[in-house]
């Protein structure tokens, strides 16, 4: 019998603690499936984040660090400047990246670091229970906005890699979804090219992944997928911002 | 090797590439300046790398990653520098990574001063960031043996996974010394097969993690770092002490304070007055034991420090109540004198002699 399908080695086998329906899952899945392809795995170096992604660090299946909340791209930061020939990705979601780690995200994309980024935004907190994020969508629900985001009170939602993409240092910037097969298939890409960005030394590359939370944004899977195509995607407009030869 | 004059600050920097650290991560902030600078400019020439980090929360933070690597790494800062390190520094000691952490200590709280101070002595030794957790806490009165402790505090970071913190004031690292760059005692360190360097194929992944989400395995976690802790307490107390077996009162100071009553002790002997010293290198672990040793027939200890009273604290715990302990201490960047010292000793006595 032909093996036509299996799970990549780019993932242990520990089952994960995501909830039904969360796209955290499939991510991971086209990381691995990345970092195997690329023929990566056994030198990478993942930092995880804190939030719903906490425990990454149990999932790829390859070296991991757990940094505080945000810090992921200085941690990164450390591990690579003495390491300069191990793969060094973080995985990170929107209340870490986007709120509690600008500073550090924005920075280490300024200095070129030559790490590579995958940020995972569905514009809520999930882990800490359903909190607004910067990224949560104007008048959209949140447990610390019962009311919806209010513009005049919170500001509008922010968008990284449109702000990220203004960064000389920041070679690859791409926004992609998971909520169709095709759309999946292009968020794989987005991320093989930007971690290739990496090992050609190019500099810093972030592919920001639009994803769902059904569990706190009160949605069956299959609704939150429609909900993300039609109220995320608007927002924040899928496609390439920055790729090599553009920078120069 | 001949002795060469150097600042405390530039001094550090010599002894931690000596020691083999070829990896800085800072935030420039006075009065330890002078330690970046040095690194900027020397680490490349070792082929090491010196990053000026964003903040003091990313430097740190690179600490942990740089650590968690495998290699020798340090940071330096001075007091609101070090509060805002300290979420690292918890991370750090919870995942049990080696490092060495530099506080230049000045004025405070807040924005403070620039001045010399030894008001982080509670950070430092208590703790800091959230948790239990402690470091290995090393406090030089001269710029000599501040070199010997940044070699040594190298291999204790290694020996015991766990952070090690130099506490200086801004005299200390303002002042030039003839020092000598010597080789500490030899210890037994293992290969960090903990480090994350890629798998290689060769292995299962290591992970460098202090989140412990089941309570039981984070209790069996804090009874091994307790564990760890203990065996620090009975290894690495250092301490100097002068004449306390045969002294009328002893004074207990650490850092460039234990220099002026160093002073104030000498011109104390020539009235007549027997005063001891006891001068803790090691604040923690702290050499509470040291204490034991003072004889009966001494009438008081008095704790001078450049603060409002924070290690008198600790002398308390060592005396537990066998001589009145009583404090002196200048705040805010100013410097106690040893005029001011003297007059504390003799009212102990009870007025002049």
């Amino acid at each position: 019998m032909t093996v036509v399908f299996q799970k990549t080695k780019g993932l242990t086998d520990n089952p994960t603690h995501y909830c039904p329906g969360c796209t955290h899952g499939i991510i991971h899945r086209l990381v691995g499936e990345v970092l195997e392809e690329l023929g990566v795995l056994d030198n990478a170096i993942g930092v995880a984040p804190v939030g719903c992604s906490v425990f990454a660090y149990n999932y790829f299946n390859c070296d991991m660090q757990q940094a505080a909340h945000g810090r992921a791209p200085a941690v990164a930061t450390g591990i690579k400047r003495v390491r300069p020939d191990n793969f060094v990705f973080t995985y990170q979601g929107d209340g870490d990246l986007a709120s509690i780690g600008t500073a550090e995200i924005v920075h280490a994309a300024h200095r070129g670091e030559k790490i590579s980024t995958v940020f995972v935004n569905n514009a809520i907190y999930g882990m800490t229970g359903g909190q607004m994020a910067p990224t949560t969508l104007i008048g959209q629900k949140a447990t610390t906005a019962p009311y919806g985001r209010d513009e005049a009170h919170s500001g509008r939602p922010i968008r990284i890699s449109e702000m990220l993409s203004t960064i000389h240092g920041a070679k690859f910037v791409e926004r992609v979804a998971v909520n169709t097969p095709a759309n999946i298939r292009k968020a794989k890409k987005a991320i093989k090219e930007c971690f290739q960005i990496q090992l050609e030394g190019k500099g810093f590359g972030i592919v920001e992944v639009l994803s769902t939370c059904p569990t706190n944004w009160g949605l069956t899977p299959e609704e939150a997928m429609k909900w993300l195509e039609d109220n995320m995607i608007p927002y924040y407009p899928l496609g390439n911002f920055r790729r090599p030869e553009e920078v120069e | 090797m001949a002795k060469v004059l150097m600042k405390g600050n530039e001094a550090i920097g010599a002894a931690a590439i000596k020691a083999g650290c070829k990896y800085f991560f800072g935030y420039p902030i006075t009065p330890q300046s002078e330690l970046p600078e040095y690194m900027s400019r020397e680490l490349p020439k070792v082929g090491g790398i010196f990053l000026q980090a964003e903040s003091e929360v990313a430097a740190i933070n690179m600490v942990y990653g740089a650590a968690g690597a495998g290699e020798r790494v340090m940071t330096s800062s001075s007091s609101p520098g070090i509060s805002l390190k300290q979420e690292g520094i918890t991370y750090i000691a919870g995942a049990e990574l080696p490092c060495l952490i530099v506080n230049i200590m000045r004025g405070g709280p807040g924005l403070g001063s620039i001045q010399p101070s030894q008001t982080d002595y509670f950070q430092a030794t208590r703790g800091g960031g959230n948790g239990d957790y402690r470091l290995v806490v090393l406090a030089p009165a001269d710029v000599q043996e501040l070199v010997d402790l940044i070699i040594e505090g190298f291999d204790i970071a290694d020996q015991y996974r766990n952070p090690v913190m130099i506490l200086g004031d801004g005299m200390i690292g303002q002042m030039m010394e003839p020092v000598e760059f010597t080789t500490p005692k030899q210890r037994e360190l293992s290969e960090k097969d903990w480090a994350t360097v890629g798998t290689g194929g060769k292995r299962n992944p290591n992970i460098i993690n202090s989140l412990y989400i089941d309570p039981e395995s984070l209790e069996k976690h804090n009874i091994k770092l307790q564990e760890k802790y203990k065996i620090i307490k009975e290894n690495e107390v250092k301490v100097e002490s002068y004449n306390i077996e045969d002294a009328d009162v002893v004074i207990a100071a650490y850092g460039t304070t234990a220099r002026i009553a160093k002073t104030a002790i000498s011109k104390l002997e020539k009235e007549g007055y027997k005063v001891g010293l006891i001068r803790p290198i090691s604040l923690w672990p702290y050499p509470y034991d040291e204490f034991n040793k003072i004889s009966d027939r001494c009438k008081g200890i008095l704790t001078v420090e450049m603060n409002s009273g924070q290690m008198v604290d600790d002398v308390k715990i060592a005396v537990d109540g066998r001589f009145p302990v009583s404090f002196y201490g200048r705040t805010g960047g100013m410097v106690p004198t040893p005029d001011a010292i003297i007059e504390r000793v003799k009212e102990i006595y009870g007025g002049e002699k």
